[in-house]
C-alpha cells in the first residue's frame, strides 16, 4: 500500500469540498471561523427546511409570535369592563369574531393580548429552567464526588418540596407581577432537568471517546464543550420542549390562583375568569375554548420544533 | 536510547474489596523504531500497562516503579506537562473504534482535534493535515466530512490510526486494534499499521491476545501472565520455540491449517486465569501447567536467561526439574 509522507502544505484540492476559497488567500483565524459558522448555519437551515413537522411547528409559532408583537402595539381600550358597551355573553358574530364574555369584552381582543404574556413567560421561564438545570446537571455529573453529592441533595430538596406551595410562598414574598411568575417558574422547575442531564452526562462521561479525548491531552473544558455537551444536547432540547409546555401551563395555574399580574391578560387568566363566570354551564364555549386551543397549539408547535431539532442534532436520526 | 522504559512497575487498582494488584513488577524497554508485542489472556494486565503509560487509569489507582517516555518521568509529571505529552509523546489506537469515536462529530474534526488541542496548527492547516492523514491510512479525503456511523468497522479503525498519527508521536500504543474486525479487514489493518510503522520509523507497543497477529507485526514479544512478564524475546523464536509452558499453550492454540495433527483436535489451555487477589503461591501458572513439579508451588521464578536475547520465568529453564520431574495435579 502506498503511504506518502505527510507534507504540511498538502494538496489544496483535498479540502476544496469544504473550503471554496483558494489556499493562497490569507485570512485571519477569526475570519475563517466566522465563515465556517455562517456555512454551518446555512446547512442547518437547509436540513431544517426538509422537516415537514418542524416547518409546521415553526409556522404555528411564527403566527403566534406575530400576534404577540401585534398585541404589543394594539390598543388596549376594549379590555376595560367598565368602559365596554358590547352585549354580554354574545356568541361569535362579525363584530365579535370570538364573542364576548360576561362583561361584554371581546374574547378575541383578550386572546390576542394574552398571547404576549403567555409566550413571554413560557420562553423566559424555560430558558432559566434549562440554563440552571443543564449547568447543575453537567457540573454534577462530570465532576462527581462532593460536588455531585451537594448539588444532587439540593436538587432532591427542590424535587420533594411541593411545587405549588413553594411557588405561592415565593410569589407572596416577591409580590404578584409578571417578573414574579417568571422567577417562580424558573426557580422551581429546574430540578427535573438537572436530574435528567446529570444521568445522561454520567453515561456520556464513561464512553470511550471521552477517554480518548483525555488521552489526546484535552482538558475538562475541552471535554465538556466538544464531547459531553454535544452528546447531551438532544436530551436538553427534548426536555426544553416539555419545559416550555410546562412553563406555559404553570403560568396558567399561577394566574388562576391570582399570583399573576392582576392588570395583564394571559391565556390562563382568561380561562380562570371564564371558569369563575360559569362559562361551561352557560354554554359559552367561545369564552373558554379559544385560550385553551391557543395553549395547545403553542405547546404542540414547540414539541414539533423539538422533534425536528433532535433529528438534525442527532446524526443517527437524520435521513440520508 | 529507548523511547519507552518501564522499571519494576506495580499497578494496584482500588476497589471496595481492597487493592487488586493488576501488574506486579514489569520491566519493558522499547527502542526507537521497535515494535514490542505484549500478549496474554484477558485480565493479565496488558491494557492496564497501556493506560499507565499516559496515566489514564482511575485516579485512585496506585502506580509504583518508574515509567519514562523519551527520557521524561511520566509518574512525577505535573498535570499541565502531562497533557502536553499526551498524544505528542505517545498516542493510543483504542480497541473498539466504534465506541472511541464521538457519534455527533465529523471524523475529520475528530482527527484534527488532537492537532488543535495541542495548538500545532490553525484550523486551515489542520484540515489539510487531516486530508493527508486520511490518504495515508488509505481513505479518500472526502471521508473527513462523514460521521462515524457512515463508516464501516475497518474504516473506523483506519480513522483511529490516522488520529494516532496526528501529532507525530514517538510511540504508538495499539491496544487490541483489530478486535471486533473480521479476519480479512483485520489483515488489511495490520498490514497498514506495519507499513506505516516501517515508513515512519515509529516505535510501537502492540497489545493483543492473538499471538499469531504479534508474530507478523512485532520485533520482540513479551508474554504476560497474572501481572508479570513470563517470557520475552525475538518474536519468531518465541512463537516457534516457546520456553515457557504458558507461551507454548498460547502458541499451540492456533491450528496450522493443513496440518493433520490439528484436525479435529483443537488444543487449548484448561482452567481460568488466576484471581488477581488470590495469586497462587510459587509460580502463578503452576495449577494450570502441564509440566509443573513440586518446586513450582514454592519457588517464585524470575526471568532467567533462555537463549540469545531471550528470558523466561520458568524453573524448567534452569534445569531445576531434572531430578524431581513429577506432575503435581
Amino acid at each position: 500500500m502506498q503511504t506518502p509522507p505527510i507534507t504540511p502544505g498538502g494538496d489544496p484540492n483535498l479540502t476544496s469540498g469544504r473550503i471554496p476559497e483558494s489556499l493562497a488567500e490569507v485570512r485571519s483565524p477569526r475570519q475563517i471561523r466566522r465563515a465556517r459558522r455562517r456555512r454551518a448555519l446555512s446547512t442547518f437551515w437547509a436540513q431544517y427546511r426538509k422537516s415537514k413537522m418542524g416547518m409546521a411547528g415553526l409556522i404555528i409559532l411564527a403566527f403566534f409570535a406575530a400576534v404577540a408583537i401585534f398585541a404589543v402595539f394594539a390598543s388596549k381600550d376594549g379590555l376595560d369592563p367598565t368602559l365596554v358597551e358590547g352585549p354580554r355573553l354574545a356568541s361569535p358574530s362579525a363584530t365579535y369574531p370570538l364573542g364576548t364574555d360576561s362583561f361584554g369584552v371581546s374574547v378575541l381582543t383578550q386572546v390576542i393580548q394574552g398571547s404576549k404574556i403567555s409566550l413571554l413567560v413560557g420562553l423566559v421561564a424555560s430558558i432559566m429552567t434549562i440554563a440552571i438545570g443543564a449547568l447543575v446537571g453537567i457540573v454534577s455529573g462530570y465532576r462527581g464526588g462532593t460536588y455531585d453529592t451537594l448539588l444532587m441533595r439540593f436538587t432532591d430538596f427542590g424535587l420533594v418540596v411541593p411545587w405549588l406551595a413553594l411557588a405561592i410562598i415565593l410569589a407572596s414574598i416577591i409580590g404578584p407581577s409578571l417578573v414574579t411568575i417568571i422567577l417562580v417558574i424558573g426557580l422551581t422547575s429546574w430540578p427535573g432537568t438537572a436530574r435528567l442531564v446529570r444521568s445522561q452526562v454520567l453515561s456520556v462521561r464513561e464512553r470511550p471517546y471521552v477517554e480518548r479525548a483525555r488521552a489526546l491531552g484535552g482538558g475538562n473544558w475541552h471535554m465538556i464543550a466538544h464531547h459531553v455537551l454535544p452528546n447531551v444536547m438532544p436530551v436538553i432540547l427534548a426536555n426544553a420542549v416539555l419545559v416550555v409546555a410546562i412553563a406555559i401551563l404553570s403560568e396558567t395555574a399561577l394566574s388562576f390562583l391570582g399570583l399573576g399580574d392582576p392588570f395583564s391578560f394571559s391565556w390562563g387568566g382568561i380561562i380562570e375568569s371564564a371558569f369563575n363566570g360559569h362559562a361551561t354551564t352557560l354554554g359559552a364555549w367561545w369564552w373558554i375554548g379559544p385560550p385553551g386551543v391557543c395553549i395547545v397549539l403553542v405547546v404542540l408547535a414547540f414539541t414539533m420544533i423539538g422533534f425536528a431539532l433532535d433529528e438534525i442534532i442527532n446524526p443517527k436520526l437524520r435521513e440520508r | 536510547m529507548s523511547v519507552l522504559s518501564l522499571k519494576d512497575v506495580h499497578i494496584t487498582y482500588h476497589t471496595a474489596a481492597g487493592g487488586v494488584p493488576a501488574v506486579r513488577g514489569v520491566d519493558i524497554e522499547v527502542a526507537k523504531g521497535e515494535v514490542l508485542g505484549l500478549a496474554g489472556e484477558s485480565g493479565c494486565g496488558k491494557s492496564t500497562i497501556a493506560g499507565a503509560i499516559l496515566r489514564l487509569l482511575p485516579s485512585r489507582t496506585k502506580v509504583e516503579g518508574s515509567i519514562t517516555l523519551d527520557g521524561e518521568d511520566i509518574l512525577s509529571m505535573k498535570l499541565g506537562r502531562l497533557r502536553a505529552v499526551r498524544w505528542t509523546g505517545a498516542s493510543i489506537v483504542f480497541q473498539g473504534a466504534m465506541h472511541a469515536l464521538n457519534p455527533v462529530q465529523r471524523v475529520g474534526d475528530q482527527i484534527g482535534e488532537a492537532i488543535t488541542v495541542h495548538n500545532q496548527a490553525g484550523e486551515r492547516e489542520a484540515k489539510v493535515r487531516v486530508g493527508s492523514l486520511l490518504e495515508q491510512v488509505g481513505l479518500p479525503t472526502r471521508r473527513a466530512a462523514d460521521y462515524p456511523h457512515e463508516l464501516s468497522g475497518g474504516q473506523k479503525q483506519r480513522v483511529m490510526i490516522a488520529m494516532a498519527l496526528a501529532c507525530n508521536p514517538s510511540l504508538i500504543i495499539a491496544d487490541e486494534p483489530t478486535t471486533a474486525l473480521d479476519v480479512m479487514v483485520q489483515a488489511q489493518v495490520l498490514r497498514l499499521m506495519k507499513d506505516l510503522q516501517r515508513d515512519l520509523g515509529l516505535s510501537m507497543v502492540f497489545i493483543t491476545h492473538d499471538l499469531s497477529v504479534l508474530v507478523e507485526t512485532s520485533d520482540r514479544l513479551a508474554i504476560m501472565y497474572a501481572g508479570k512478564i513470563v517470557e520475552e524475546g525475538p518474536a519468531t523464536s518465541v512463537f516457534e520455540d516457546p520456553k515457557h509452558p504458558y507461551t507454548a499453550a498460547l502458541a499451540a492454540a492456533f491450528p496450522q491449517i493443513g496440518d493433520r495433527r490439528f484436525r479435529g483436535n483443537p488444543t487449548g489451555l484448561g482452567g481460568d486465569p488466576p484471581d488477581p487477589q488470590e495469586i497462587p503461591s510459587g509460580c502463578p501458572f503452576h495449577p494450570r501447567c502441564p509440566a509443573a513439579f513440586a518446586d513450582c508451588q514454592r519457588t517464585v521464578p524470575e526471568l532467567y536467561a533462555a537463549g540469545t536475547g531471550r528470558r523466561a520465568a520458568c524453573l524448567l529453564v534452569t534445569g531445576a526439574h531434572a531430578s524431581t520431574a513429577e506432575v503435581t495435579e
